[in-house]
């Protein structure tokens, strides 16, 4: 039989345009094993032993069954204590707190319970891929700021305002961001509030993932912490970052509680809940995981030093990233696009790292490089990123 | 500021760190890091450089045992004087005093069992003050200092968009 597939897709997700740089992803993942991977978002560590240790005795305590929708009293118990004494965050555990399926289910959750068709949500490119996407499957109308590297990619006050229009929802901001490493300072957020105050039917979504991974020796601030902002922002965070929990598939949300009652409502008919294993693990993460985290954020830090100075050493422009762990270095002027950069860079040196334009057009001209893998690997990635870029000078020659 | 402990730990886990990573690492100059080095060998906090060998990986053929000896504390002198008695043996190679029941922990490596036989029973057992000794021989080792003895874990996380 002769079927149409194409045509029986919805024209939201057919309006969503396959990655570009699926073929790349592909060609490297083909390549596993000979080559260094500097690409992947996720962290090199493997969750700490007494976390996955909860995980286990949950298991054999025969945990096995649904939780409560919104997860387990317990584990938003946790949670809420967990945002207080790290952030200084104050969440009614009852209320406020929603478990969700990692930060990404939190984003389509908020997306579909907030947006109506034809509504506006203003996102901050280069960025995390799921943000467009996720508005637009909601029916929403992402509006694209392209924050610039001379503003270390910070969002500012005058971009954000000239983007408002009546039909604005939410805004996603996403710091310490992926894939700039960009972070905003308590400075930076205010000059943010300050519009927003004057727009006061504009939530603020804050997405908060790599909120442990800030090296700017500082702890870091989110929107939330200002109390004329706090009623309006959903945070958005979860374990896969700072606690490297990202097979569990774990995360929350945390904000007004009418809001969160009403993803829950979606959250309810989707998800059913959270899995149960990874939140009796996150319990433990919350209560005796810091020292662990802390450990592995100076780690990251001592990387990303040698990350830079190895950007540098290869002469390649890069705004000093201040947290998550990538670097999004410029490589212009060497005469390629993002994509064949880093094709060539796979094939010719073995190294694998993610073209810019995979988080946004104006993400085009860089390449984003992940540090979460061993020094062993990024020192001798770095010395030929070198090489290969000395090769590339000579053609140009 | 450069964080000593911060760069003991690192050359604690891999004495190799090029001088100049260090730097990279510790945000500081290289002058600055062979100068704490300097000094921690001078405060005695640094005494060392060793590897890491995995010797049931080679030929050889040897045991570590740990010795549990309780003894009696001498007058004046405590435990340290027994203790020094035991340490100056160079097959000694790890001597701590330990709470609990007994006194001294005595580890030796990369012997034979005749020789670890031959030593407790010639040279500790009779020892005046010493009241009894248990031997013990490690059969295998899974981890020490902090290093598996397994095999190392491979990188094979996939690319994904994210």
């Amino acid at each position: 039989m002769d079927i149409d597939y194409q045509s029986k897709i919805s024209k939201v997700v057919n309006g969503i345009a396959p990655s570009a740089i699926r073929r790349f992803f592909d060609l490297a993942n083909e390549m596993k094993g000979e080559v260094i991977s500097l690409s992947i978002g996720e962290p090199d560590f493997v969750t700490p032993w007494n976390i996955r240790e909860a995980g286990i005795f949950s298991l054999e305590d025969g945990n096995t069954h649904y939780s409560p929708n919104q997860g387990y009293i317990e584990v938003r118990k946790a949670i809420s204590e967990y945002l207080q004494r790290r952030f200084e965050l104050k969440y009614d555990p009852k209320s406020q707190i929603l478990v969700t399926v990692g930060g990404s289910e939190a984003l389509d959750l908020i997306a579909r319970s907030l947006i109506d068709p034809g509504d506006e949500v203003i996102i901050l490119e280069p960025c995390f891929v799921a943000y467009k996407a996720t508005v637009t499957l909601a029916h929403g109308v992402p509006v694209v700021i392209e924050t610039k590297e001379e503003d270390e990619y910070r969002l500012k006050p005058e971009a954000l305002e000239a983007a408002i229009t009546d039909k604005t929802k939410y805004i996603i901001l996403g710091y310490p961001g992926n894939p700039t490493g960009a972070t905003m300072s308590r400075e930076d957020l205010a000059a943010i509030k300050d519009v927003l105050v004057r727009h006061p039917d504009i939530f603020v979504v804050s997405d908060e993932l790599y909120s442990e991974l800030s090296y700017t020796g500082e702890r870091p601030v989110s929107i939330a912490n200002f109390p004329e902002m706090y009623d309006r922002t959903i945070v958005v965070n979860g374990f896969s970052k700072s606690f490297a929990m990202t097979g569990w598939r774990i995360g929350y949300m945390a904000g007004p509680a009418p809001l969160v009652a009403a993803m829950n409502k979606v959250h309810q008919y989707c998800i059913m809940c959270s899995p149960t294993t990874a939140q009796y693990a996150v319990i433990e993460a919350c209560r005796n995981g810091d020292k662990e985290v802390d450990e592995m954020r100076e780690e990251y830090n001592r990387r990303r030093r040698v990350i830079i100075k190895g950007l540098t050493d290869a002469g390649l422009k890069c705004f000093a990233p201040t947290g998550a762990f990538y670097a999004f270095p410029s490589i212009e002027g060497l005469g390629l696009s993002s994509e064949k950069f880093c094709e060539r860079f796979l094939m010719e040196k073995k190294v694998a790292i993610v073209p810019g334009n995979a988080f946004g057009k104006c993400g085009e001209g860089h390449v984003r490089i992940s540090y979460a893998a061993s020094m062993e690997n990024i020192q001798e990635a770095m010395k030929r990123l070198k090489e290969f870029v000395s090769d590339l000078k000579e053609e140009n020659k | 500021m450069l964080n000593r402990i911060e760069l003991l730990q690192l050359v604690e886990h891999n004495a190799r760190v090029k001088i100049s990573d260090l730097a990279t690492m510790l945000n500081a100059s290289e002058e600055e890091i062979a100068a704490e080095l300097e000094a921690c060998k001078k405060d005695n906090v640094i005494l060392g450089y060793t590897t890491m060998i995995n010797w049931e990986k080679t030929e050889r053929e040897t045991v570590t045992a740990l010795i549990e000896v309780r003894i009696t504390p001498q007058r004046n002198q405590g435990f340290d004087k027994i203790a020094s008695q035991f340490y100056r043996y160079p097959q000694v190679s790890s001597c701590f005093l330990m709470s609990g029941g007994f006194d001294l922990m005595l580890i030796i490596e990369d012997s034979t069992l005749r020789e670890v036989a031959n030593f407790v029973s010639e040279k500790i057992a009779p020892l005046e003050g010493v009241l009894s000794t248990a031997t013990h021989f490690i059969l295998k080792k899974y981890k020490s200092n902090g290093t598996l003895f397994t095999q190392k874990p491979k990188d094979d996380r996939e690319t994904i968009v994210l």
